[in-house]
């Protein structure tokens, strides 16, 4: 096992080791050395995951525990550093490696005249090993390194461009929700600990059978440990950070907000999933939640403008299915979801990239149009993009999403009928802002303007290779994994109870092969949705290009409450941030300077002087005054004696 | 290697030293080494401290280096020094931090000033040192009051506009304290000679495990922690620190942040806690309630301060409030009994907390050193005044932001280490305990990284800002240093726990003793 300590370490350490040269001597390295130095490094974490993910694929390599080195020791209790390598992890290893890789690449072409090209550089090869240790970590402690330092290297990506006011707020908007997300996290680890006494994961999870009984407990870690997911998985009403975080570089967008960091929530709770299985309330709270994210931020994707944004509002749905995924047990389809909307969402949002970087930073959809003549490549990948986002036979994304819709149908859980419904429209939904940004962008007439004709051709070889590379997974990872996902790959990583697994009933009656499935998918409820919708956008984009004005005028409620992201946002900046200042105010002025200060403080001190100034009136030298104070008190004296 | 009385040096090696510097402020001979001199003796108490942690014996709770010599034998008042796991990291951070701040003063005081200035503080080192390192209770009183007069001085003498007021608050605050801890330690005292065949003692071992009543230890118990609280500070015995550090000095601001401060948490861990177990306990539930309000309602008033130093110092107040709520959280679990559970939870919880005054130590004098660059350079310490400073101090941006993460507490810098263990340990408690302190991960980023936001990110506001110089030679070594610091005990708090961990579990041990 020393050779996979090795590995493991090396896959961390790369990315680290590049971050940090890139980050403290870049100037000096200079463009080239920097981005051939970090991607280089990358790279070499990639090839490792790879070779391990073939190893575990064949089964020529074993999960392996470890512990680098020991953090803290508490009175017996040592929290260590240390990796869990085994079938989930390597597979996340394997696509956040990945995806990095061709970032990097990518970056090398956009970022091409940016002044902060090595701060750039240093930030995703950090970016990439926090995500890293997050999936590799084996103890609490560690996931929340990680989990942190994914949130915090968000923070410093969605601000790179520090002069811009609006980037500025975007990050630290990110960075506060990502903590009440934090806040929610931390109690659950603690409580974690309080239930039962250690934070290693294999420790945990081998003690949850016996305390099963302990239902209020369980519920409140898994509540607990829930939030933190919400925050970083965007699910309602911790979302409103993501639609935000578009103000970062195209390449933060594809990297961190669609492919790795946000799907760190669902890979959470499906690494949790022994603890998660025991919470019956939790797994209905999370199907609800996951639903609602998904559905409703689905239906805001309909009206936004901003190519940027759109994907961003999907990349909201997409993990809202996910998160009913995770709700209903079925982790394994989730992660598999997670997986390849990897490929397919990091794709859109490069080539989302490549068109405004020819564009000179146009993103509104409204002012492109008919770009297919000029960026074919562009045009191409995005169309497998989006195919592969709605789901359509054969894509990445059909066996994901279809294996989830099938496994929600047949879900024990109450409220899994509502769920399986929101699906299907979701998938409607989907398709419809889809093939609405596509009409919108590559076909329709031309409405870019100031852009002169010879700058609209495809950009530099560094941006379009990842999207080429990236749209053979988008097609194909799909049909390679479905095998593997069902053969039970996850047995040993993720734990479903008995009665929840819906996996086997799957397997046993409606799985009939890839090849099976792929013409399944013909027949099947989602894709007459996805037929619908293609017909209603062929009917308001080609046939009658006024509908969708007139539509949101004569609805012009819906539209509003659609435009305004269902008031989440406003509520926020109404009602939250105000009250917070206002009552910081109010414990200032009122607490410390009124209450603290002024009666306490000032008034013990004025006390003092305002007896003092009466005291110094007794000593009036009057003798006669002295007199009659002595011999009144002696009278008083003797009374006292005489009479008490 | 070790010499006898080397903690007696670590005391009066710098006090000495600085005595002889006033003296010769003036002298010919002495002018061209002045500007190096001060800078010389700290380094040579850091070597000494260096030594120190190299020969200590982390097996050990005992105090070490022992020193006892009779100073008054008719009242059996000895001079009498030691160290342990408690005090050891204490005195490092003191020298540290006394190092760093001689290293950054020339370009924060005239060329005329320096000398005096660094005498002042090589002498406040000395004493603190000996704040720590006392194990007689009225040395120990002698050095906790010794120490504040070179503090009142830096902020008198080298203070801003309102300095007398602020310095006169002060004063009144902690003298009204520390009064009744003499009184309290008179009376314990006087029970020490009660026994049988014994003699009255001030040895503050011999003060452990005294036989008395609940009645008593509640008396006891507000007399001696008004003291510390008002030291540490804890709502509402705070408001003299925004005040105090808003007039002092940048390198009085450090100290008083990054060492003053813990002389409070210090006193509560040698004096409250194993002196006076029952009444702790009796009153722990009001202690966390002042701690909790601490790491709430002052991070709620940090979030609206326009003042950078006022920010800081709010923010100082909240994060003490995690040293406290350790310190007391423990009385809600290891009564009656202590199980191998509880004791665990028990020494996380103190040593959760003593980290968290080491790190906030680090970090809060980072920051003010950080709000001092600035102010030594634009002379104003109001956030408006600022905004695109990265524009101009790329370099110094960077350090800010490191030290504004120690301050919200992110994993891989020390200010995480200290909040972890704490909430693991009050969630062992209560819920509730653990729910409000961990509102801290929500305020502190609020707080800090907006007020970041305005000072540092942005477009270039004004032509000062435009004008800004980065980071001089000075400044990058302290940085720098400061920077290791906390991210080496983020990364590795074991480096530190390894030194604490007898000594707590001795203490943990101790406090359960008397039920």
């Amino acid at each position: 096992m020393n050779d996979l300590r090795l590995l493991t370490g090396l896959i961390l350490i790369a990315p680290l080791y590049g971050a940090t040269l890139a980050g403290l001597w870049g100037r000096k390295l200079g463009h080239k050395a920097t981005h051939l130095i970090t991607t280089g490094l990358v790279g070499v974490s990639f090839v490792i995951s790879l070779y391990l993910l073939v190893g575990f694929l064949r089964g020529t390599i074993s999960p392996w525990d470890g512990n680098y080195y020991v953090w803290g020791s508490i009175g017996g209790l040592d929290i260590a550093v240390g990796c869990l390598l085994d079938q989930l992890s390597v597979l996340m290893i394997t696509v956040v490696s990945f995806i990095s890789l061709l970032v990097h690449i990518y970056s090398i072409g956009y970022m091409h005249d940016d002044p902060g090209y090595q701060r750039f550089f240093s930030y995703i090869s950090l970016f990439t090993f926090s995500m890293l240790m997050l999936v590799l970590a084996n103890n609490f402690m560690q996931i929340f390194f990680g989990w942190e330092a994914v949130g915090l290297l968000s923070y410093l990506l969605i601000g790179f461009w520090y002069q811009r006011a609006s980037a500025n707020y975007a990050s630290l908007k990110a960075f506060i929700v990502n903590r009440v997300g934090d806040f929610g996290f931390i109690l659950g680890i603690a409580a974690v600990f309080q239930l039962t006494g250690s934070l290693d994961y294999a420790t945990v999870f081998s003690q949850m059978p016996q305390l099963a009984t302990q239902q209020a407990a369980i519920n409140i870690i898994c509540f607990a440990l829930f939030v933190g997911a919400m925050a970083k998985s965007a699910q309602i009403p911790l979302h409103v950070w993501l639609p935000d975080s578009m103000e970062g570089p195209t390449p933060i967008s594809a990297l961190i907000h669609a492919a790795t960091m946000v799907t760190a929530g669902v890979y959470m709770v499906a690494r949790m999933s022994p603890i998660f299985e025991y919470s019956p309330s939790a797994l209905t709270f999370i199907t609800i939640i996951g639903t609602l994210t998904m559905l409703l931020m689905g239906f805001v994707a309909i009206v936004q403008n901003d190519i940027k944004r759109i994907i961003a509002y999907s990349t909201l749905s997409q993990l809202g299915i996910m998160v009913v995924a995770l709700g209903v047990s079925a982790y394994a389809a989730s992660i598999f979801h997670l997986v390849t909307h990897a490929f397919y969402k990091a794709l859109l949002f490069l080539a989302a990239g490549s068109i405004i970087t020819v564009l000179h930073h146009e993103q509104d959809i409204m002012r492109m149009g008919n770009l297919r003549k000029y960026l074919p490549i562009t045009f191409a990948t995005m169309v497998i993009g989006s195919l592969a986002l709605i789901g359509f036979p054969g894509t990445a994304g059909f066996f994901s999403k279809d294996l989830i819709i099938e496994l929600v149908a047949n879900s024990p859980l109450p409220i899994a009928p509502v769920a399986y419904y929101a699906l299907l429209a979701g998938v409607f939904v989907t398709a419809l802002y889809s093939f609405r940004l596509l009409a919108l962008v590559f076909f329709t007439e031309d409405r870019t303007v100031d852009i002169p004709r010879d700058h609209l051709h495809e950009p530099s070889k560094h941006i379009w290779v990842p999207l080429v590379i990236l749209a053979v997974p988008s097609i194909l990872v799909g049909g390679l994994l479905i095998d593997t996902i069902l053969n039970n790959y996850f047995a040993q990583a993720i734990f479903v109870l008995p009665e929840h697994n819906t996996f086997a009933d799957f397997i046993k009656h409606d799985y009939h092969g890839v090849l099976g499935l792929f013409l399944h998918g013909f027949i099947s409820p989602p894709f007459v949705m996805l037929v619908l919708a293609a017909l209603v956008s062929w009917w308001c984009y080609f046939k009658q290009p006024g509908l969708p004005l007139l539509l949101s005028k004569k609805f012009s409620v819906i539209y509003f409450v659609l435009t305004n992201k269902f008031g989440f946002d406003k509520f926020n900046e109404i009602f939250i941030l105000p009250n917070v200042r206002r009552l910081g105010t109010m414990f200032w002025k009122v607490g410390d300077v009124f209450c603290i200060d002024g009666i306490m403080i000032n008034g013990t001190v004025k006390g003092i002087g305002l007896v003092a100034s009466k005291m110094r009136k007794l000593q009036s030298g009057y003798l006669y005054q002295y007199a009659f104070a002595m011999v009144s008190a002696l009278v008083l004296l003797l009374l006292w004696i005489f009479y008490v | 290697m070790i010499f006898a009385s080397t903690l007696s040096v670590i005391i009066w090696l710098p006090v000495c030293a600085g005595l002889f510097m006033l003296l010769c402020d003036n002298a010919n001979w002495y002018k061209p080494i002045s500007r190096h001199f001060g800078l010389v003796i700290s380094v040579a108490t850091i070597l000494l401290v260096t030594n120190i942690f190299v020969t200590f014996d982390t097996g050990l709770w005992q105090m070490q280096f022992v020193e006892q010599y009779a100073w008054l034998p008719s009242l059996n008042i000895n001079y009498a020094l030691g160290v342990d796991g408690i005090a050891l990291p204490l005195v490092a951070l003191t020298v540290f931090m006394t190092m760093l701040v001689v290293i950054v003063a020339p370009t924060q005081v005239d060329a005329q000033k320096l000398n005096v200035f660094n005498a002042t503080f090589l002498i406040m080192q000395g004493l603190m040192c000996g704040v720590f390192l006392a194990l007689d209770a009225i040395l120990f009183y002698v050095f906790f009051e010794a120490m504040m007069i070179p503090m009142f001085l830096i902020i008198g003498l080298w203070g801003g506009e309102h300095r007398v007021f602020a310095t006169f608050k002060f004063i009144l605050y902690t003298l009204f304290g520390s009064l009744f801890l003499l009184v309290a330690l008179l009376y314990l005292n006087f029970v020490t000679g009660n026994a049988a065949n014994a003699t009255a003692s001030f040895a503050i071992s011999d003060l452990y495990n005294l036989p008395l009543t609940l009645h008593e230890q509640k008396w006891i118990f507000w007399a001696i922690f008004i003291a510390f609280a008002i030291k540490i500070p804890m709502w509402p015995v705070h408001t003299w620190l925004p005040d105090a550090h808003v007039e002092a000095p940048t390198g009085g601001s450090v100290i008083l942040a990054a060492i003053t401060l813990k002389m409070g948490g210090y006193g509560m861990l040698r004096f409250l806690l194993p002196i006076l177990p029952e009444a702790c306990w009796y009153f722990s539930s009001a202690v966390i309630a002042l701690s909790l309000i601490a790491i709430v309602y002052i991070g709620l008033v940090a979030i609206v301060q326009a003042d950078m130093k006022k920010l800081i110092a709010y923010s100082s107040i909240a994060h003490m409030g995690f040293v406290t709520l350790g310190f007391f959280v423990i009385f809600k679990f290891i009564f009656p009994e202590l199980t191998p559970d509880t004791q665990q939870a028990a020494v996380l919880s103190i040593q959760g907390a003593m980290l968290q005054m080491i790190s906030h130590g680090f970090i809060s004098g980072a920051l003010f050193l950080c709000v001092g660059v600035l102010y030594s350079r634009m002379h104003s310490r109001l956030i408006t005044d600022y905004a695109g400073v990265v524009n101009t101090m790329p370099v110094f941006a960077t350090f800010f932001m490191l030290f504004a993460l120690g301050n919200v507490g992110m994993p891989g810098t020390s200010g995480f280490v200290g909040e972890f263990f704490v909430i693991l340990a009050s969630y062992k408690a209560n819920f509730w305990y653990a729910f409000f302190a961990a509102m801290a991960l929500v305020l502190s980023v609020s707080y800090t990284l907006w007020m970041y936001k305005r000072v540092i990110f942005g477009a270039i506001v004004n032509r000062n800002v435009a004008a800004l110089k980065d980071l001089v030679l000075r400044e990058k070594i302290v940085f720098a240093m400061l920077a290791l610091a906390i991210i080496l005990v983020g990364v590795w708090p074991n480096s530190l726990l390894y030194y604490m961990q007898s000594s707590v579990e001795h203490l943990v041990a101790q406090i359960t003793h008397v039920k």
